[in-house]
């Protein structure tokens, strides 16, 4: 990974997105395989390793029995960090996570947002090479979401490189330069969002609802059309039916032409998850 | 952030790890202690009174029943003498054992407070072992101010009574050694009555509050497995000022029941938190 | 009072109760007979040989005296308990309570219910700890079983109490207090181990205000037949005294904190 990139892990829970960043975050035993981090073995080098890594965990792992400034204190010193050089740091990086008004509070009362924020301030202490976050935004409201994806953006741009796994193909497309795509344990595909979406689906999706059971025939109608046409590909989940084309409004045309009139009718960019619907023939979040 | 982040990786010359500190970063774990009383200094405290409230109740109360009774050289000592250091011994033993059960307990599934830890160059070995150096210093301030009580209540007959603070320790590093492996085992907080239920026959059976010699001769044997009485032997014989090589052998048996719960902890702290 | 609905929250204790027994009664009926045989006969036989013991109580051994103190104490311990921590648990740790009150149990059922439960338990251990101590050759059985009387109903006044009060509360901190400093001291300064004139003249005062100390009072002089320290009906309305107001009380707090 090239200093300042961002690359993520994509899959659904369970794909062992979480179980891979323990192991590169040196905290599970390698299960098989070679593994080498910032150039150094998990299993023998541990110790090395976890101190030039920030690590943010799915869950939030902040010390309840201790106040804002103190947990970053008092991980700072498991660090061996000098008192004076963490005093600095951690009024930086309460800065930076804004929560400065907030130092002496207990961590208890703090909002979902908050406590993640000062997770990733934690992650910071050391001022690490490799920052891991699993699953940096679940469980937290929109407005929330985006203001860590700001302080994250922030953080790239300062040169700080990013692991980050994620089950949102919106996060993965807003945080990532390059990714994998993971089913059940494999890499399916890897490559920068973009390309991913270029290389395996379309660049627009017509999708289609439709009366109970008229969604097959519908189907089948539109598969019936010629290649070559607007009509790529045909994806039927269970409640609606997903058109692959290069262009949304000619498709939309033959939809009318075809009276195959639904319910509802919306044309959106093709994204990360129907590369991974095309890919492994499921959705990301069921 | 950068500029001052490049001062601090000055400050600490980059990123070496020194692996070969005795105790490693343990102390880290004492320090997080330290500021996390901060907030429930309240209850360390509080845990004073509880051994002092049996000092007056037994050592006064119903010391005025008993009367004398034989020490360990044989001769007739106050009860009140006989029974402080046996409940020195004991505060040690409950201060050792609930630190390193309860408190780590809770950190360890209700507070995930390792689960970070973990994230840092800090070992699991390193976490049992400052969590048993924490034990042992919280047991070493209830030691002092329980033997300062003793002594301004006339019960410490003799300067060799200061060796009750490292005795003191010794019991809370053998008792902390085993809490610590016993808290690896523990599946819910319903196991706590079980350690309950262990360390009330201790305190009330291990010569605590009357010598052996009251038991048959059958059921004494009984009682000298117990930890706990070899630490009253010992905290008895010195704070009543009677050395004796047998003391050494009391030593021994505490020093190697801690350093055989310590070894099994570390080990399986690893194994659980590493998972 | 519908005592019914009480009776519903009995209910519920005792189902919840078939997971735990396991530790809380064992411990409950176990620590006073690890009491008993440590404190009353092991310490008992230095305190019959000490010869100082027959000026100081009114008793056949330190045992006959000791065991009715600890049965009183022993009850009122286990009330505590029950005051406290299924309080606690309704309240806050896993919050039944707050469930509870928007079906049609009152708040005063739940403090009643627990209160009912506890009376069952605290009366359970009472007789198994007679049967044992007349084992132990402390009492006769007939009258260790007229000693429960009182010393139960010291133990269901105490569970009263500590519930009225630790539904108010909501740090678990103030059990730990609650357990040191009040309970600890009650169980060893309360005529129990040892006869209230030996504590200081200035403190002795202070026993005579422990509802405690009268219920010990009362048990003593059924299991041994001797006269109580004051006349009986007067330990009789202390306790009773302070189980009304502590019913009074607990009405009032369950309702304040139980309905907004």
């Amino acid at each position: 990974m090239a200093p300042g990139e961002a690359f993520g892990f994509l899959g659904p829970n369970g794909a062992g997105k979480t179980s891979a960043m323990r192991m590169i975050g040196a905290t599970s035993p390698v299960t098989d395989g070679y593994l080498r981090v910032l150039g150094l073995d998990p299993e023998s080098e541990g110790v090395e390793l976890r101190a030039r890594l920030g690590v943010v965990p799915q869950e939030d792992t902040l010390d309840q029995d201790l106040t804002v400034a103190d947990n970053l204190f008092v991980f700072g010193r498991y660090f061996d960090l000098p008192k004076r050089v963490l005093r600095e740091r951690i009024a930086e990086l309460l800065e930076f996570v804004q929560l400065t008004e907030r130092r002496n509070a207990k961590v208890d009362p703090l909002s979902g947002g908050m406590k993640r924020r000062l997770v990733i301030a934690r992650a910071l202490i050391n001022d690490p090479e490799l920052v891991l976050l699993d699953e940096p935004t679940t469980g937290l409201d929109p407005q929330a979401r985006h203001a860590l994806w700001e302080r994250l953006y922030q953080l790239k741009r300062r040169g700080v490189t990013q692991l980050l796994t994620t089950h949102y193909m919106d996060e993965a497309e807003q945080l990532c330069d390059r990714l994998v795509i993971m089913d059940q344990g494999r890499i399916v595909a890897e490559g920068s969002p973009r390309a991913l979406i270029g290389t395996h689906v379309s660049r627009e999706v017509l999708e289609l609802r439709f009366d109970d059971g008229r969604q097959d025939d519908a189907a089948a109608t539109l598969g019936r059309l010629d290649d070559g046409g607007p009509v790529e590909r045909i994806e039927s989940l269970p409640d609606r039916l997903l058109v692959y084309t290069p262009d949304g409004d000619a498709a939309i045309r033959a939809v009318h032409e075809l009276d195959l009139d639904p319910l509802t009718l919306l044309t959106r960019r093709a994204s990360l998850e129907d590369v991974f619907l095309r890919l492994t023939g499921r959705q990301l979040i069921d | 952030m950068s500029a001052a982040s490049a001062s601090a990786q000055r400050a600490t010359g980059g990123w070496r790890i020194t692996p070969h500190r005795p105790l490693g970063r343990s102390v880290r774990l004492v320090e997080r202690n330290l500021r996390a009383m901060r907030r429930g200094w309240t209850l360390f405290v509080s845990g004073l009174f509880e051994p002092m409230f049996y000092l007056f109740a037994l050592g006064v109360g119903v010391g005025g029943l008993v009367g004398e009774v034989v020490g360990p050289e044989g001769e007739l000592i106050p009860y009140g003498v006989f029974v402080a250091p046996a409940l020195l011994a004991a505060s040690a033993m409950n201060g050792g054992t609930y630190e390193s059960t309860i408190n780590v307990f809770a950190k360890l599934k209700w507070g995930k407070v390792y689960d970070a830890v973990l994230t840092s160059p800090v070992t699991p070995r390193e976490i049992a072992v400052g969590e048993l150096i924490w034990a042992l210093m919280r047991g070493w301030v209830y030691a002092v101010s329980f033997l300062v009580i003793s002594a301004v209540l006339g019960l410490v007959p003799s300067w060799w009574g200061l060796l009750a603070l490292p005795a003191a320790s010794l019991i809370g590093f053998c008792f902390a050694g085993l809490g610590l492996m016993v808290t690896t085992f523990l599946r819910s907080w319903q196991d706590f009555d079980l350690i309950e239920l262990v360390l009330l026959p201790l305190f009330l059976f291990s010569a605590t509050f009357y010598p052996l010699e009251v038991y048959p001769e059958a059921v004494r044997w009984i009682a000298q497995v117990s930890p706990l009485y070899h630490g009253v032997e010992l905290v008895r014989g010195v704070m009543t000022g009677s050395l004796s090589w047998a003391l050494l052998g009391n030593v021994a048996v505490l020093a190697a029941l801690g350093s055989i719960g310590l070894s099994v902890a570390v080990r399986r702290f690893g194994r659980l938190l590493r998972s | 009072m519908t005592t019914p609905i009480a009776l519903r929250v009995l209910e519920g204790h005792a189902r919840a109760y078939r997971h735990t027994w396991r530790g809380t009664t064992v411990g409950a009926l176990v620590r006073p007979v690890l009491f008993l045989a440590a404190i009353g006969v092991g310490l008992g036989t230095l305190v019959d040989e000490g010869g100082t013991a027959s000026r100081a109580i009114e008793a056949p051994s330190y045992l006959a005296w000791f065991a009715p103190g600890l049965l009183a104490a022993s009850l009122m311990q286990a009330g505590a308990s029950d005051g406290m921590f299924p309080i606690m648990a309704g309240m806050r740790w896993i919050g039944t309570y707050k469930s509870a009150v928007n079906s049609p149990v009152r708040p005063r059922d739940l403090f009643l219910g627990n209160l009912l439960w506890s009376s069952a338990r605290i009366a359970t251990i009472g007789v198994v700890f007679a049967v044992v101590a007349a084992a132990f050759g402390a009492m006769p059985l007939e009258r260790g079983a007229l000693a429960v009387l009182p010393a139960a109903l010291t133990g269901v006044v105490t569970c009263a109490a500590m519930s009225a009060f630790i539904v108010t509360r909501d740090s678990p901190q103030v059990l730990a207090g609650m357990n040191r400093f009040l309970i600890v001291p009650l169980f060893l300064f309360s005529g129990t181990f040892f006869p209230v004139d030996q504590l200081p003249d200035a403190v002795q005062p202070v026993v005579y205000l422990v509802p405690l100390w009268h219920g010990v009072e009362l048990t003593r002089s059924l299991a041994l037949g001797t006269e109580p320290a004051l006349a009986w009906p007067l330990h009789l309305g202390v306790v009773v005294a302070v189980g009304a107001l502590a019913l009074a009380v607990g009405a009032t707090t369950f309702s304040r904190m139980l309905r907004r």
